[in-house]
């Protein structure tokens, strides 16, 4: 009895530290703050892994990764083999172990977190996917022959790259079409480079192009083709729609439309897709605030707000309605924020932006918030503290309160229908939507949320639009 | 990639490109437009389209000369090629027979008037247009508008051609001339469009205006583009370029079109500095 209770042999709690550049230094550059570990670290992490017999961390994992399988080849110093592992059912590891928040995932349902010390699942999948791209050892799977079945993929953002990665590898021909220069979508144009390097989402395009998938960048299905011409005169047999939340909300104050207030994806698109940081060698602008307010508590506003410090701003500030414990963002980038110098303005809600007479922002309007009642979120319900408006002093304002469907694939697809916040309706099991030969997944179908949701869509969406072209039965 | 083929100089401040890019020639209806990249390190900056050739595959763009983009564009010659053309985006004129339609143009304006103000005609209308510039040099697409009116005035501001005075003055006259005008159509310069709206109003003849705002994806996702119309926030790549000419705030728009106006000096500037043969009869 005595002996049961007592912690296993070997029970190690010392989760191991991932080394990051200091952040005074980070601060003046563009570069990725997470380092990695190293092949030591590595091992010694993964060797904390208890190989439990029921892997609960794999049904925490909407990618299905084999988890402990992957980590008993880290401790045995088979590292390429470990990525492999990965890939066997995430085309996209060095992606998700960069902004997959495990802690919500794979690490919340660890047996070790429990003590407080969950398996570093996320930096080890991130180690061992760079380690076979610096080795120079991406494997090119075997492919099946050709089923002769044409795939169109609209979107290359998350969701689309693993339905095209997952298709290929089924013997179909997939084409990708992305309305942006770049492919990769919010990987390329949102998430900024100092935590996903965009040399890491190229070498997951090009994986998939090798696996045979093409892709048509410059190509906005809506416009350029509409999804019925994909079906009709492009001759595709079946269309995956992976269009993301790409449309910015704005809070519908005066002062809304003043020089110097940006969307968040402006902002973003702007320094990470058009390198406006390294204006004027490249020839995007961007406006470098001396004070800037970033309005929002997520990963989006987080990535704004560290973009603007490293722009040059003397002050960067978040400006959020709840408190800190109802802020979604990672708690890791709060921290990251935090230690950078950002200033939190938390129970602090805009209520005008102010500008001066020729039309530039000046400051911004503040109400103080306390907190209710939870809503449906199950957060407390920020409630406006009457007459506590102040005004803070700001040259720049970005919106980063989130996004919504952006309505120009559905507004040229009327056979296909869209819910009441213009998403499209889906099937959450197989990803069809109401129009035959159509499927439909990640942000577009439920609103934004993570990079491993959408991967997860994407791969039911393969296997049921495999399916579809199989038997034709929809 | 998207080759240049045919290449004319209107003016040193004005130039005309014809572009390899057959979807876009192939889908592209009038009031569209397009965005282009001329390389890896360029801007993307939305251009009107003038005219296409489906058989070739090709469009036409005629652009000025304000920004280190559009110079460096102008140096473009037969073979080159831009890195990125994306489009037909934004939303076609509507196009019917209202019965007399009045189409106005000013500067390059007159550019993607020029489609527009053929669509009309095509579809029955009586067509007056009205084509103005600073200067005579300045004047573009006049053959080609004179072909497709049923009457065209000509003015210049300086009075070097045509009727002295501003394209409003000539409007003026068309709407007090008595002709029942049912539909105006004015592209060009924010200020100018303004006036128009202005012009029009006493008259109360529906006004539609094409917007050229600063954009980046152009498919509605940055709202870098956005302008208030009748109050509510639109964003001209989706939701336009064209909207009611009464209804659009031209002063925030005017404001938001100087947003990166110190960049672009700066841009400019050094452009100068690294191609002066850019430049050249440019005053």
């Amino acid at each position: 009895m005595a002996d049961e209770k007592k912690p296993r042999k070997g029970l190690n709690l010392h989760r191991m530290d991932m080394p990051r550049q200091d952040p005074k230094e980070r601060i003046k550059n563009f570069n990725e703050v997470a380092l990695g570990y190293t092949a030591e670290m590595a091992i010694a992490e993964a060797e904390r892994c208890l190989q439990c017999k029921k892997p609960v961390c794999i049904d925490g994992c909407p990618a299905e990764v084999k988890i402990p399988e992957f980590i008993k080849l880290v401790t045995e110093g088979k590292f390429i083999e470990a990525s492999r592992k990965i890939k066997e059912t995430n085309a996209l590891p060095a992606i998700c172990g960069r902004v997959c928040p495990q802690e919500e995932q794979c690490e919340l349902v660890c047996v070790l977190n429990k003590k407080g010390a969950p398996v570093a699942i996320g930096r080890l999948e991130r180690f061992v996917a760079d380690y076979e791209a610096q080795a120079g050892a991406i494997e090119m799977p075997e492919l099946p022959s050709k089923t002769g079945k044409r795939v169109a993929v609209v979107g290359s953002g998350p969701a689309s790259l693993t339905v095209a990665a997952d298709l290929a590898l089924m013997g179909h021909d997939v084409v990708i079409f992305e309305a942006l220069h770049k492919a990769g979508g919010v990987l390329v144009y949102g998430i900024p480079e100092f935590r996903l390097p965009k040399a890491i989402v190229q070498r997951e395009v090009d994986y998939i192009q090798k696996l045979g998938a093409s892709l048509h960048c410059d190509a906005v299905i809506g416009k350029t083709f509409t999804v019925n011409e994909l079906l009709s005169e492009e001759a595709f047999d079946a269309v995956f729609l992976g269009l993301g939340a790409g449309l910015p909300w704005f809070m519908d104050i005066p002062g809304e439309n003043l020089n110097g207030v940006y969307s968040a994806n402006e902002f973003l698109t702007r320094s990470n897709l058009m390198k406006a940081y390294l204006f004027p060698e490249y020839d995007t602008p961007i406006k470098i605030g001396r004070k800037v307010a970033v309005v929002g508590g997520g990963n989006v506003a987080m990535d704004s707000v560290r973009t603007a410090l490293r722009l040059g701003a003397e002050e960067a500030h978040i400006v959020y309605r709840r408190s800190r414990v109802e802020m979604p963002a990672r708690n890791e980038e709060i921290e990251n924020a935090e230690a950078e110098g950002v200033i939190f303005d938390l129970l602090t809600n805009p209520v005008e932006i102010l500008g001066d007479e020729k039309g530039w922002v000046k400051g911004i309007r503040c109400i103080r918030m306390g907190l209710g009642e939870p809503d449906e979120s199950g957060r407390r319900r920020p409630i406006p503290i009457e007459g506590s408006e102040f005004d803070m002093e700001v040259d720049l304002v970005v919106m980063a309160i989130g996004t919504g469907a952006n309505p120009l694939v559905p507004s040229t697809t009327p056979d296909m229908d869209t819910n009441r916040r213009g998403y499209i309706v889906a099937d959450p099991e197989t990803c069809k939507t109401t129009k035959e030969g159509v499927f439909a997944g990640g942000d577009i179908i439920r609103g934004s949320a993570t990079v491993i949701l959408a991967v997860g869509d994407g791969k039911k969406a393969a296997r049921s639009i495999d399916q579809y072209l199989k038997t034709g039965e929809w | 990639m998207f080759r240049v083929v045919r290449k004319m100089e209107w003016h040193p401040t004005i130039t005309e490109l014809w572009v390899e890019a057959p979807r876009v020639a192939k889908k592209y209806k009038p009031g569209q437009f397009i965005i282009i990249r001329m390389n890896e390190k360029g801007e993307r900056i939305p251009l009107t389209v003038v005219d296409t050739d489906r058989e070739e595959g090709t469009i036409c763009l005629i652009f000025q000369k304000v920004g280190k983009t559009t110079f460096q564009i102008s140096l473009m010659n037969p073979g080159d090629a831009f890195m990125d053309v994306v489009g037909p985006l934004g939303r076609p004129t509507h196009i019917e027979n209202f019965g007399t339609v009045v189409c106005v143009g000013g500067g390059v304006g007159v550019g993607p008037l020029y489609p527009i103000a053929k669509g009309m005609k095509e579809a029955g209308n009586r067509l007056v247009s009205i084509v103005g510039a600073r200067t005579k040099e300045l004047v573009i697409l006049e053959d080609r508008m004179r072909a497709i009116s049923d009457e065209l005035i000509v003015t210049t501001d300086d009075g070097t051609y045509g009727m002295h005075g501003f394209v409003t003055d000539a409007l003026k006259q068309v709407l007090d001339s008595g002709e029942k005008v049912d539909l105006v159509v004015a592209i060009g310069p924010a200020i100018m469009m303004r006036f128009v709206s202005k012009t029009c109003e006493p008259y109360k003849v529906p006004l539609t205006v094409s917007l050229n705002s600063i954009m980046v994806d152009a498919s509605g996702m940055c709202g870098a583009c956005r302008v208030s119309v009748g109050g509510v926030t639109r964003f001209v790549c989706v939701d336009g370029p064209e909207f009611d000419g009464y209804q659009v705030n031209f002063d925030e728009l005017m404001k938001r079109q100087q947003m990166y106006l110190e960049e672009e000096k700066k841009a400019l500037e050094r452009f100068k500095k690294e191609h002066p043969e850019a430049f050249q009869g440019v005053c």
